[in-house]
């Protein structure tokens, strides 16, 4: 459980403060106007109000901590009565040393049904002033830590679903450097460095960093030359840009599942050299990039074009953007198109 | 002189096999192929005592290829990752090579091979037509060779299938196919809310049925929009009212 915070309840004790202030000023005009004397008034309230306040403020403290429910109003009814009539005898028997006078001793006892009823209504007032602002209090610092968990669940997927490196891609890698290690060290060498970069840019934590164009193309380009180290000849690549589209930003690794969707379908597509086209064009503060791939419409199983890849992709921008209409794939005769949009904010 | 044949897209994972094969002057690679085409064309040319296998592989995959082959080579297996069940591997592969490997994880497989190999003919393959569907592509396609050619079939384009002794009959658009497998290959292989195994020996697509008829004296059977007439068993007529929501 979760008590609120000693903020409101400092709050609470200011307006308790103010409060009873307002009834002792209120209070001594009542007396002044019954007839009792202007000193014996201002006595006569201060002791009753502080004495209310008092028991206002370890009411409000109880009442922190412990919440009644809706079904047990009536003993917090009947508390409410029976403080308030413990109230009065203290005040019934404190008054009488302070004030010597008959004719008040007399007031204080006619007057007593409505001290007590006074009371009541002071209590009942100050209890519900503390169950409200506590209830609320709670209330709010549930919703505070239902979002909290809410931020983190939703990062926990981002992460996931961004880091998913494909172990195939990582094995057979590993195979093709261990393969080169005799035939051509140098070689070997470079791949382990390429594929530590590469690495290292995937292992980032911070998902809501934005990288430029730029930045995002160099790591594909660190995973594009491991996959032409793998597949030999038979991989092709392109990628073509306007200027203006480099300093546009993207969410960090959107790019390299796409490339990599398309690298996979185009190799196990067809037989043949392999072109991936990826191009990158910005249109009405749209950053727009294109990934194109050949593919073998007669035998193409993969026709529906929602591969793990692209369904993790779709996910991840919906967590970023809220929107489902910014990855779209479309096939031309025997070429496979993924366009995925980002929307930029400058 | 022992002949092997190694079949794999990556063509470094091939020249690491050869390395490893320098230490063995009995054994010469007859031939090397980047896919499954390849792979099945080098076989039939070359006769090969074994050959490694890679599993996702262009257009075909490995276990594709060797459904193919009859009778199918000794195989051991190369891979990267296992997303199909290792156990698979067993039932029909003299040994399996998880990438990357060492020299001695690959000699213990040549080992293996050569100890299968002495103790009788054809260790290697023959189960495989009663194997289970066990890669991706196995659960969306079927491939076939007629004569010379190899042809992949997407489920999709299936109409109907019917058991026909050791083989099942695939019947399309373009004609019909034989496949040296069982009707419950395909049962176990075909998404249940699109193929029904309405009876012994037939299953069929849902979509291509036009109309459930009364035969007999309490049997039914399906006509397809092909104008095919299939008979319904007494068990199949509820599975397929069940997936059709009647």
């Amino acid at each position: 459980m979760n008590f609120p915070s000693s903020n409101s309840s400092r709050n609470l004790t200011l307006v308790s403060i103010a409060l009873a202030l307002v009834f002792i000023i209120i209070q001594t005009l009542i007396l002044v106007w019954f007839g009792v004397s202007v000193g014996n008034s201002i006595i006569d309230s201060a002791i009753s109000n502080v004495l209310l306040a008092v028991i206002a403020y370890y009411l409000g403290n109880i009442l922190r901590y412990y919440r009644p429910t809706t079904s047990s109003f009536f003993y917090v009814f009947i508390w409410d009565l029976g403080i308030s009539g413990v109230w009065f005898l203290v005040i019934d028997w404190i008054l009488p040393f302070l004030i010597k006078d008959a004719s008040y001793a007399v007031f204080l006892y006619k007057s007593s049904p409505v001290r007590v009823f006074a009371a009541f209504l002071i209590i009942g007032l100050a209890a519900m002033i503390n169950w409200v602002v506590y209830s609320y209090e709670e209330q709010r610092q549930n919703e505070k830590r239902k979002m909290e968990a809410e931020k983190l669940t939703r990062d926990a997927e981002l992460f996931k679903l961004r880091k998913q490196l494909h172990p195939h891609f990582l094995f057979n890698s590993l195979n093709s450097i261990s393969s080169l290690t005799v035939s051509r060290p140098e070689e070997a060498r470079r791949m382990v460095q390429q594929l530590a970069d590469f690495l290292r840019g995937t292992l980032k934590t911070e998902e809501e960093l934005q990288v430029t164009l730029e930045e995002e193309l160099e790591l594909l380009q660190l995973y594009l030359d491991i996959e032409k180290v793998r597949f030999g000849h038979r991989l092709d690549t392109l990628i073509e840009k306007d200027q203006a589209c480099s300093s546009a930003k993207i969410p960090q690794l959107l790019l390299q599942p796409i490339v990599e969707n398309a690298i996979k379908f185009g190799l196990y597509d067809t037989t043949d050299k392999v072109l991936i086209k990826l191009s990158a064009k910005k249109e009405n503060s749209i950053l727009s990039v294109s990934v194109q791939n050949p593919f073998d419409p007669n035998t193409s199983t993969s026709k529906k074009g929602t591969g793990f890849g692209l369904s993790s992709i779709s996910r991840r921008l919906y967590l970023l953007y809220g929107r489902n209409d910014l990855l779209d794939t479309q096939t031309n005769l025997n070429t496979f198109i993924t366009t995925v949009k980002i929307p930029q904010h400058d | 002189m022992i002949k092997v044949i190694i079949i794999d897209d990556e063509p470094l994972a091939r020249d690491m096999i050869k390395e490893y094969l320098h230490a063995y002057p009995f054994i010469s690679v007859a031939g090397e192929c980047g896919d499954g085409f390849e792979g099945i064309k080098a076989i039939a040319q070359f006769q090969p005592d074994l050959i490694f296998l890679d599993v996702q592989m262009p257009k075909i995959n490995g276990f594709e290829m060797l459904e193919l082959l009859n009778p199918a080579p000794a195989v051991i297996f190369t891979t990267a990752f296992d997303e199909y069940a290792i156990k698979a591997f067993d039932a029909h592969a003299i040994d399996y090579l998880l990438k990357p490997f060492s020299k001695e994880r690959f000699d213990k497989a040549i080992q293996k091979w050569k100890a299968e190999s002495t103790q009788s003919k054809n260790t290697a393959t023959t189960q495989l037509e009663e194997a289970l569907p066990i890669s991706a592509e196995q659960h969306t396609r079927v491939v076939v060779k007629t004569g010379n050619n190899i042809r992949i079939i997407p489920f999709q384009e299936i109409e109907y299938l019917q058991a026909d002794d050791d083989y099942v009959k695939i019947h399309t658009k373009e004609g019909s196919f034989l496949k040296k497998k069982t009707i419950s290959y395909f049962e176990q292989a075909m998404d249940p809310a699109q193929f029904v195994r309405v009876h012994r020996s037939f299953i069929l697509q849902v979509h291509q049925v036009t109309r459930i008829e009364p035969y007999e004296k309490d049997g039914h059977i399906a006509i397809l929009k092909s104008g095919e007439k299939i008979p319904i068993s007494k068990t199949g007529y509820p599975k397929l009212k069940s997936i059709l929501g009647l």
